[in-house]
């Protein structure tokens, strides 16, 4: 009986005032319609709101106040200036060369990681994609970069990349490049110090990338490659002519993932630096990027309401590159078909 | 006859280049213990120093008793950080995630939509207003403020909602309703114990993220005794003379926790990555 009543029927919290008025037992009965009632309605709110309110205030607040940050005076350490700088900040970020250089910095990094992390990860994806013993045992080694922090993993490749006893001059060396009497300075130039910090970021994402492809491969309907194989299509042609053109969302995605993570590279060229603290990217900045330098502006210069102007800039930057790179992507992968 | 690639037995060309791949995946790890196991000569030898040697203890004593770096309390704050936002992260996501899974509320479909458009808002772009945000609240220099923003993500909500979709069926839920079940005991009995290869495969990829995080705990740590072990990772290379078997030993243990987890749990770190990519 008791779970009967209990049971709320449909209609029950029309008569539930009625009822309410007469007895303790039809009192607990109403009380329990309106938690009922509370329940259905209220409750999935509640528990949808820890994620709206917590990107509200540090997510989506911070990036729209940023906008209101960089039109005014902020400085840590001269809190007297002017409270609005209006669009002055936007107008000395025009003739920053800093800026520029930064900006320059980060596209060359940026498209030295892109282009070799995805084309290699579509090559280790359809490796993995064959019928392989212990294959777990694959896709679990490549991940070991995605899981070794970044921090970590920069400090090795700094030292992969010193001059003097370096490896990488070494493994150089082997091949005769680079020689012993006149070794590499990684850090000396800008297409040095790109190679070298996009060595970093396509050892880190190459295997996780990797993955992405392989799920993408593995929904990919068998009848297709028999087709192609009757029509001659090797593994080479059929990963190019077939297996790309199909898996071309995921590209997309990975494409537009790369962007945002590329444009944003912060810790590599940090601690790239043999002086990380000071955030200059090299001696001339030779390998500066925007995340770098807005670290450097808003915390060592303290200067956060010109910093504030660049991150709005970047975020402008990021969402024309993101949108570009979809239509570009689309329409080369599409247009195969 | 053709065969598609997934029926295709891998041939020696294949299992050589995987195991290139893996070996190039794996060296700079290896070589992170090399280092951090031998003295200071093993770094200025040519041909390179491949075998670990014996000084690992001597490396580690010096990292954990340096004055001005407190390696051994930013461990403990990385363990509590990351302990704190996973169990935060696996419980509010799974709650919001089996809302919009399971019930019916108005405006559920427009709010799922924020949900997902927000997976593309790179937080760090607002990351000088956050510093002001924080300041306000007062919490700059404490583990709160790196906590905080962490607590609860979009991915963990769009990926808990796309598993509970799938895996647990309207007629369970409605026969708990029938029984007069409250939605917390429909959470609690029915939704939990079906999702839990999904809260392992999100607590996983939340942990290993949330340890690895280094741009925000640079700022908004830094200048306190007591940052997270990825910023004191980095303080032992700040120096003008920097010790690198000291560094990477640290780098080193800094590392374990997150190839132990790896280890153990990387069949489902893969399929979480796998799913999450089909579904995206």
């Amino acid at each position: 009986m008791s779970t009967t009543r209990a049971a709320p029927a449909p209609s029950s919290h029309r008569a539930a005032p009625e009822r309410g008025r007469s007895g303790g037992d039809d009192r607990r009965l109403t009380w329990r319609n309106r938690l009922y009632r509370f329940d259905m309605r209220y409750m999935p709110y509640l528990m949808i709101a820890p994620f709206f309110l917590i990107f509200l205030a540090f997510g989506l607040f911070p990036l729209l106040f940023n906008g209101v940050v960089s039109l005014r005076n902020y400085r840590l350490d001269d809190p007297t200036l002017p409270y609005w700088a209006g669009v002055e900040n936007f107008s000395k970020l025009l003739g920053d060369e800093d800026f520029w250089n930064a900006l320059y910095n980060t596209f060359g990094i940026f498209l030295l990681s892109t282009v070799p992390q995805l084309l290699l990860a579509l090559v280790v994806a359809s490796l993995l994609n064959r019928k392989l013993r212990a294959q777990t045992w694959w896709r679990v080694g490549i991940l070991l970069p995605y899981v070794t922090p970044i921090v970590a993993s920069t400090m090795v490749f700094s030292v992969f990349f010193s001059r003097d006893f370096g490896m990488a001059n070494w493994v150089l060396g082997l091949f005769g490049l680079g020689g012993g009497d006149t070794p590499i300075d990684w850090r000396a130039d800008k297409p040095h110090a790109w190679i070298a910090i996009a060595t970093m970021v396509n050892w880190k994402w190459i295997g996780y990338n990797a993955l992405l492809y392989l799920a993408a491969m593995q929904s990919i309907s068998k009848d297709v490659y028999e087709a192609a194989a009757i029509d001659g299509a090797g593994p080479w042609k059929q990963l190019w002519r077939i297996t790309v053109p199909l898996i071309q969302p995921i590209i997309v995605f990975t494409v537009v993932l790369s962007t945002i993570g590329g444009l944003q590279l912060f810790t590599e060229p940090m601690l790239f630096d043999l002086n990380s603290q000071a955030a200059t990217g090299g001696p001339n900045g030779e390998w500066q990027t925007i995340g770098q330098l807005i670290y450097k502006v808003g915390w060592k210069d303290l200067n956060l309401g010109y910093a504030a102007a660049m991150s709005w800039a970047l975020f402008v930057i990021t969402l024309i590159i993101a949108g570009l790179n979809t239509l570009l992507t689309n329409r080369l992968a599409g247009g195969r078909k | 006859m053709g065969r598609a690639p997934q029926d295709t037995p891998a041939g020696l060309w294949t299992y050589l280049l995987l195991s290139v791949t893996f070996l190039l995946a794996a060296f700079p790890l290896y070589w992170m213990f090399v280092i951090a196991t031998s003295d200071d000569q093993a770094l200025a030898k040519l041909p390179p120093a491949v075998i670990p040697g014996n000084q690992f203890m001597v490396n580690i004593n010096e990292v954990f008793s340096l004055q001005d770096v407190y390696f051994a309390a930013s461990l403990v704050n990385s363990v509590i950080v990351s302990t704190v936002v996973t169990a935060s992260v696996l419980f509010f996501c799974s709650l919001a995630g089996f809302a919009f899974a399971k019930l019916r509320f108005k405006g559920s479909r427009a709010l799922m939509l924020v949900v997902v458009l927000t997976l593309t808002v790179p937080n760090q772009l607002g990351i000088v207003a956050l510093y002001i945000v924080m300041s306000k609240l007062g919490w700059n220099g404490t583990l709160l403020a790196v906590i905080a923003p962490g607590l609860v993500t979009a991915f963990g909500v769009f990926y808990m909602r796309q598993f509970i979709v799938n895996t647990v069926p309207d007629e369970l839920v409605e026969s708990a309703r029938m029984d007069g079940a409250s939605t917390m005991r429909v959470y609690a009995n029915i939704v939990l114990p079906a999702i839990r290869p999904a809260m392992a495969v999100l607590g996983l990829l939340t942990f290993v993220a949330t340890w690895n995080d280094f741009q925000w705990p640079l700022i908004t740590l830094s200048g306190t005794d007591f940052p997270t072990s990825m910023v004191a990772v980095s303080d032992l290379a700040s120096g003008n003379y920097v010790i690198y078997r000291r560094v990477l030993a640290g780098a080193f243990v800094a590392t374990v926790p997150l190839l132990v987890m790896l280890f153990i749990g990387g069949r489902q770190i893969v399929r979480g990555i796998m799913e999450g990519a089909v579904k995206s």
